[in-house]
């Protein structure tokens, strides 16, 4: 029992994008050099842009798609070679879109009972009533075990997929935006429904999100990706009240507030987000930053350790990564 | 939330939400293309099965003395009820040839849609499932398939092996599962990259199970869709291969066999062909009204 419980260095994941019938196939980095340990029991918010790499980075936590390079390691093992079934018992998803994450042709029991049928639970004659508890413990009504999912409203639904996650007891859960196809009045139950599953049963959450207010309520520590890389990692509060990485500043102005005088934020991020196929040189986000050097176009920044966590930017390297720009 | 009444006594949401199964029923008894198909295909399935007490007379006893006789309702002095549909130009009883004649034409569609169901289904689940090399394989096998014109190629082998009912249906069978690869092929792929086979593969399901349970109930509609189709285009193909001379041998009662037969006498008899053609026409109808049916029917999206 570490106290690392995720552990990632340098992983990359790359696809290979067809631009055309007679054009080489290019390659497009996803996931490209992400370092990241998470504690035991914490929270991990994951935010950023659309593409940022956001998803491929959960599914390769999952195992669901192996890393082209690097090293992502869970309770001290490399992913690649822990057992299917095993992976399965200590990882579990919960995905953005419960109309599409259940199987429309199963019953709600059936869904539920699933991974404990997988697992060859030895036992089967207790899983209906575990599958009830379960139901019991993310508040569905027992009346339900026999519907079918489109006969559930969208809270419903995201519940029997906690539900189905949790049913053998993992130790990690990654959310995957949990709350996004929600109706407002259902994110917020949804949230609170995590946060005491969490203590009940003693998870470590890894929830992916480009809702700040989600993060902010949720997480302990929070990661921003950009390109595929980290660019910064910090501690919710400290991440909120004092932001180093520009880009998390311009995420973080990029908040609407609920005052129509204020207008909508002006978040400095003038150009669009850049082709991943394509990435700017140097630093990738230097052409939508707002305290761009001339530098930052010639040198990746390096990662530079701040307290609980680390930031990608040149203002906080100690020569401002000159050195190889004059040589 | 927490809406359970007292024991045994149901509450109001309980007594308002029938049972799915009670639901499943109203909707297969509201859906009338659905009735009236299933109901004209248990007849005819009737009329095979029960052909040796059904029919009148023997279908390959032959009598020219009674031959070409023509249907009750054509109002001709020749006429009689003891031939009610009349005979053919060799004298046999065509209500009795129509009854056993549809044995051959269900035969037929069955097998050749089952042999070629599992072939389709198999080669569309994998491309659609495994993509890349795998994909590539088969579509060139459906492509190469495709360039193949079923009637010549029919035609062909049955020309060299030689001609059985067996023969006729294996040759169907193998050449009519291009519909079944496409159509499963481009549903697996539609449903293979949705969330809940995401689901399944982190609960640690093997391949064969998310293939097997996640996938194949949720193209099962468009299969049996395509399952009505070809068992259609079957019985329509025997009856063109018999037609040509090269499915059913004579004196065996085909449908095809019997269009065939009557269209040299077809300017002054046309009920030798009307016949025939008017019961495969019914078949095909009702083989379609059924598919569209339990579509319909099974359709998730239709059960509220």
């Amino acid at each position: 029992m570490s106290e690392i419980i995720v552990s990632a260095s340098d992983v990359m994941r790359t696809f290979m994008i067809s631009a055309g019938v007679f054009r080489a196939k290019r390659p497009l980095h996803a996931v490209n050099g992400v370092t990241l340990d998470i504690r035991r029991g914490e929270v991990l918010a994951i935010v950023g842009e659309s593409g940022c790499g956001k998803t491929t980075l959960a599914k390769l936590l999952l195992g669901l798609l192996p890393p082209s390079g690097g090293d992502i390691r869970l309770d001290g093992r490399p992913v690649m070679t822990i057992p299917r079934l095993e992976m399965a018992g200590l990882v579990q998803p919960i995905f953005q879109d419960p109309y599409s994450s259940l199987n429309p042709r199963k019953s709600v029991g059936a869904i539920i009972t699933l991974p404990l049928v997988v697992q060859k639970d030895q036992d089967p004659s207790t899983w209906r009533r575990r599958a009830e508890e379960m139901m019991a413990l993310v508040g569905l009504p027992p009346r339900l075990y026999n519907n079918f999912p489109n006969q559930l409203s969208g809270g419903q639904r995201q519940r029997v997929a906690i539900a189905r996650a949790l049913i053998n007891r993992p130790e990690v859960v990654i959310c995957d935006e949990p709350t996004s196809a929600l109706d407002v009045s259902v994110q917020s139950q949804i949230l609170n429904l995590l946060q005491d599953l969490r203590g009940e049963l003693n998870l470590t959450y890894i929830i992916i999100s480009h809702n700040l207010a989600v993060v902010e309520h949720m997480a302990t520590r929070v990661a921003v990706m950009y390109l595929g890389r980290i660019v910064e990692l910090a501690e919710t509060d400290q991440l909120f009240k004092a932001p180093k990485h520009p880009y998390t500043m311009a995420l973080l102005e990029s908040v609407l507030t609920p005052d129509p005088s204020l207008g909508i934020p002006d978040t400095h991020l003038g150009a669009a987000y850049p082709n991943p196929v394509d990435p700017p040189s140097g630093c990738t986000f230097h052409p939508r930053c707002a305290q761009v050097m001339a530098h930052c176009s010639v040198q990746a920044p390096k990662r530079v350790p701040v307290e609980g966590g680390h930031v990608e930017c040149h203002l906080f390297d100690a020569n401002l990564g000159k050195e190889k720009a004059i040589a | 939330m927490g809406m359970i009444g007292k024991a045994g006594v149901p509450t109001a949401s309980e007594i308002l939400e029938p049972s799915s199964a009670s639901l499943m029923r109203k909707r297969i008894f509201g859906h009338y293309g659905l009735m009236i198909g299933i109901g004209s295909l248990l007849v005819i399935f009737a009329i095979a099965l029960l052909a040796p007490m059904l029919a009148p007379f023997d279908p390959l006893d032959q009598e020219l003395s009674r031959k070409l006789i023509p249907p009750i309702w054509s109002g001709s002095a020749k006429a009689t009820w003891v031939y009610p549909l009349g005979t053919d130009g060799l004298g046999r009883d065509y209500l009795s040839r129509l009854i056993y004649g549809s044995q051959i034409s269900l035969l037929i569609g069955f097998s050749a849609m089952l042999i070629s169901g599992v072939i389709g289904t198999t080669l569309g689940v994998l491309a659609g499932y495994f993509g890349g090399r795998v994909d590539m394989v088969v579509n060139f096998i459906i492509t190469t398939r495709l360039s193949m014109p079923v009637v010549l190629v029919a035609l062909a082998v049955v020309s060299l092996v030689g001609n059985s009912l067996w023969i006729v249906i294996w040759v169907l069978g193998l050449l009519i599962w291009d519909r079944f690869a496409v159509v499963v092929r481009s549903s697996t792929l539609q449903v293979r990259n949705l969330d809940y086979v995401a689901a399944a593969q982190a609960i640690g399901c093997s391949k064969m199970r998310i293939i097997f349970s996640e996938i194949m109930p949720n193209i099962m509609n468009n299969l049996i869709v395509v399952a009505t189709v070809e068992m259609a285009h079957a019985i329509i193909l025997e009856a063109a291969l018999s037609f040509l001379g090269l499915g059913v041998q004579p004196p065996a009662p085909s449908w095809g066999l019997m269009i065939s037969e009557g269209k040299g006498l077809m300017f002054f008899h046309p009920w030798l062909i009307g016949i025939p053609g008017a019961a495969l026409f019914v078949l095909i109808l009702a083989i379609n009204l059924m598919g569209d049916g339990v579509r319909d029917v099974t359709a998730p999206e239709n059960r509220n």
